[in-house]
């Protein structure tokens, strides 16, 4: 394996995290909006937060991370994305704000607003909306260089049917990775009520996740034709996402092992998510930017690359540690703690 | 206002976030030292009041935690959005120490969570207190990494630089360029004696209103002999940067202190402004301190701007913000000093309204001056971004 793929994989891996971590949080944020206007958060509000006050701020680093990960390791993506998300980047800094914001003042304990908790429901979905975008940019069509001058076609990013679908799937997945996690979190906490709602959450939004999929899939072929038969080739790891889809929704469906379930929705997203990368490579930024042309110095690659091993010595144990406190302490999941 | 050049917005969007950014990202280095070091004093004392302080600051951080956090991230995306040619380029050489950075800020997240959620959890409570030290050090680290970057924007080393750009490269060497070890020294020195004087201001502020309470007398006690014992260290970083800056980079010595010609037993010069052929007027000048401070000599010389090229100048009123940063420190310095000395004398209060009042000053003139500091070190390096590339 030459660098620059450890490289990609690693950033890749981080990206992962933050979408599983990310999702559960900005699904959440939905969640506990939807069920203050339906008049049911004193069921689950107490749960949600329980889980998101101690991780919030680790959800947001791994995003740094991975941007910090990908300018680092190919400098050339700072160039023609940094030129070309001006607009959705910003966007996307002002909804994080607004959601850090939301953390900080509810931890003071202060009187919940209507408003911020508007908000914080309506960030959750438009976040991930904003940021899908640099994924539809990637498949290139949308960015063009003339004679070193970086162009962005609005036109054609609002009005492509791949765009939308993207987006799409980016907010079913986040309700769907969110709720079969509260799933999972309430059976631990053992709080029936609370699992009766998160439960129908989760079973429905299984299959608009599927279909989203599907949808995107297609949408993908008639944008990219080299990308979507190089997903074709790799047909057997989409399938496996399909089968550990399956197994989730069935567990979920079932009411056992809810544990196992999120697991498996966690394996699903893994395929999924390393099929698609692992077949847009080697195009960073089709057609401008591939792994192995656009990477940094080797010696800065591989210094990176040890620095990235010896941190994950340090990074692993506190993060089972904080998993260990919060999430697997049944006595603080029931809120005993 | 909307026909501006869009390299003057970014400089400006830039700075602004960055000068909001930098004051929580002080708060954010300095604060976690002493939270741990009021709850170590509280539990080997097995003094509540202490244990509250440390409770009390760390819900106070949770706020500046999320406010540095959200512009942190967008600091690392502006830089990305806004300079896509310098990170192009420089990403080559400073993604080692950002890399490393938010390593940092990982491992303070993860512990800042658990310190936060964990304090009833334990019965040994020094256990408790110990997660409170990898944010202490997480916090330390990340400014260490950051400023790194910025030293080696002020000496860039490491690299050979060919036909289209770098050719070899060692990130190690870059990181650890000549400007590293007193800037990193006099960052980490200067957040601390900022958060200190803060906390006092909140101190004295509260004792002022609430006339006296045995709390906030504590506090004031620990934060007051913390600024001092900090600024002194910072006074000492900054002889050293400045000692440095002669040897290194005499223009950004000579732009601050308007040191125009070369010459022997150089004066200081405090404030005063210039008048038409560029000569200091209504200045305090102090007989050869410049080259006392710059050499640790008073007859020493010490070049000036008239050897550096014209278009290679750092522009002028840095001299001011220097000013300001060095008369601020030094103030740091005399109140803790005065209210030692009032408190050690029996017959004297050193809670006296004046006395407090003063202190109240020194927290937000602390971060003025870390303002004025950055504002030096960076208008200092201009018209360089990467300096002598």
């Amino acid at each position: 394996m030459t660098y620059e793929i450890i490289g990609i994989t690693v950033l890749w891996l981080f990206l992962y995290g933050y979408v599983i971590v990310a999702s559960i949080d900005f699904g959440a944020g939905f969640f506990s909006y939807y069920a203050k206007k339906t008049k049911k958060d004193h069921i689950i509000n107490q749960l949600i937060s329980r889980y998101l006050s101690p991780v919030w701020e680790v959800t947001n680093v791994f995003f740094v991370f991975f941007f910090v990960g990908i300018v680092g390791f190919f400098p050339d993506t700072a160039f023609y994305y940094g030129t070309a998300l001006l607009v959705p980047g910003s966007i996307a800094i002002i909804l994080l704000a607004i959601r850090g914001s939301f953390y900080a003042f509810e931890s003071y304990g202060s009187k919940q607003s209507n408003v911020y908790m508007f908000l914080y429901g309506a960030t959750g979905l438009l976040i991930p909306a904003s940021l899908s975008t640099a994924l539809t940019l990637s498949e290139g069509g949308f960015i063009t260089e003339t004679n070193g001058e970086i162009t962005m076609n609005y036109l054609k990013l609002f009005t492509s049917p791949y765009s939308w679908s993207v987006v799409f799937l980016a907010i079913v997945s986040v309700l769907y990775i969110s709720a079969t996690f509260l799933t999972f979190y309430a059976s631990r906490a053992n709080d029936t009520e609370a699992l009766k709602l998160v439960r129908k959450y989760a079973l429905f939004w299984g299959t608009p996740t599927i279909i989203a999929a599907l949808t995107t899939f297609i949408a993908l072929g008639q944008h990219n034709q080299r990308h979507y038969d190089r997903m074709l080739d790799l047909w057997w790891v989409f399938g496996l996402s399909m089968g550990f889809f399956m197994i989730s929704l069935g567990l979920i469906y079932i009411g056992k092992y809810y544990g196992l379930a999120f697991i498996s929705v966690m394996l699903q997203f893994f395929f999924a998510f390393f099929g698609y990368g692992a077949s847009h490579l080697p195009y960073i930024l089709d057609p401008y930017i591939t792994i192995y042309e656009n990477a940094t110095h080797q010696s800065t690659g591989i210094a990176l690359i040890i620095v990235f091993i010896a941190g994950l010595f340090l990074l692993v144990p506190s993060l089972i540690l904080l998993m260990k406190l919060f999430l697997f302490n049944a006595d603080y999941v029931k809120g005993k703690k | 206002m909307f026909d501006m050049d869009p390299v003057l917005m970014s400089r400006l969007l830039t700075t602004m976030t960055l000068l909001f950014h930098i004051i929580f990202a002080t708060l954010g280095v300095g604060v976690p030292l002493f939270i741990s070091i009021a709850e170590f004093i509280g539990i080997r004392k097995k003094d509540p009041h202490y244990l509250m302080m440390a409770r009390r600051w760390a819900r106070g951080f949770v706020i500046t935690v999320a406010i540095g956090v959200v512009t942190g991230t967008a600091i690392g995306l502006q830089l990305s959005l806004l300079w896509p040619n310098f990170m192009q380029v420089a990403g080559n050489v400073i993604s080692l120490p950002l890399f490393m950075e938010v390593f940092a800020f990982f491992f303070e997240a993860i512990f800042l969570g658990i310190y936060l959620y964990t304090w009833d959890r334990f019965k040994n409570q020094m256990i408790h207190w110990a997660f409170s030290l990898p944010v202490v050090i997480g916090g330390g680290m990340s400014a260490v990494f950051i400023t790194t970057v910025n030293a080696f924007m002020n000496t860039p080393e490491g690299f050979t630089t060919g036909q289209d750009g770098f050719v070899t490269i060692n990130p190690i060497q870059a990181m650890l360029n000549p400007a590293t070890p007193t800037k990193v020294f006099h960052v980490l020195a200067s957040s601390y004696v900022t958060v200190a004087a803060i906390l006092a201001t909140i101190a004295a502020f509260s004792l002022l209103k609430k006339k006296s309470s045995e709390y906030h007398k504590k506090a004031l006690k620990l934060t007051m002999m913390a600024t001092f014992i900090f600024a002194i260290l910072t006074a000492i970083a900054g002889d050293m940067s400045a000692k440095f800056l002669a040897k290194e980079q005499p223009e950004k010595l000579a732009a601050a202190e308007w040191h125009f010609q070369t010459e022997e037993g150089a004066d200081l010069i405090l404030f005063g402004w210039l008048n038409e052929q560029d000569m200091p007027v209504g200045a305090i000048r102090l007989p050869g301190l410049l080259s006392f401070l710059a050499h640790g000599d008073f007859s020493s010389e010490v070049t000036g701007l008239e050897e550096i090229p014209e278009d290679e100048r750092p522009p002028l009123w840095i001299h001011y913000m220097f000013d300001l940063m060095v008369s601020i420190g030094m103030a740091l310095v005399l109140i803790p000093l005065l209210y030692l000395i009032l408190m050690k004398t029996k017959k004297w209060n050193e809670h006296h309204k004046w006395m407090l009042r003063l202190i109240v000053l020194g927290g937000p003139l602390a971060m003025l001056s870390i303002e004025f500091g950055w504002i030096y070190a960076e208008e200092g390096r201009q018209p360089w971004i990467l300096r002598g590339l």
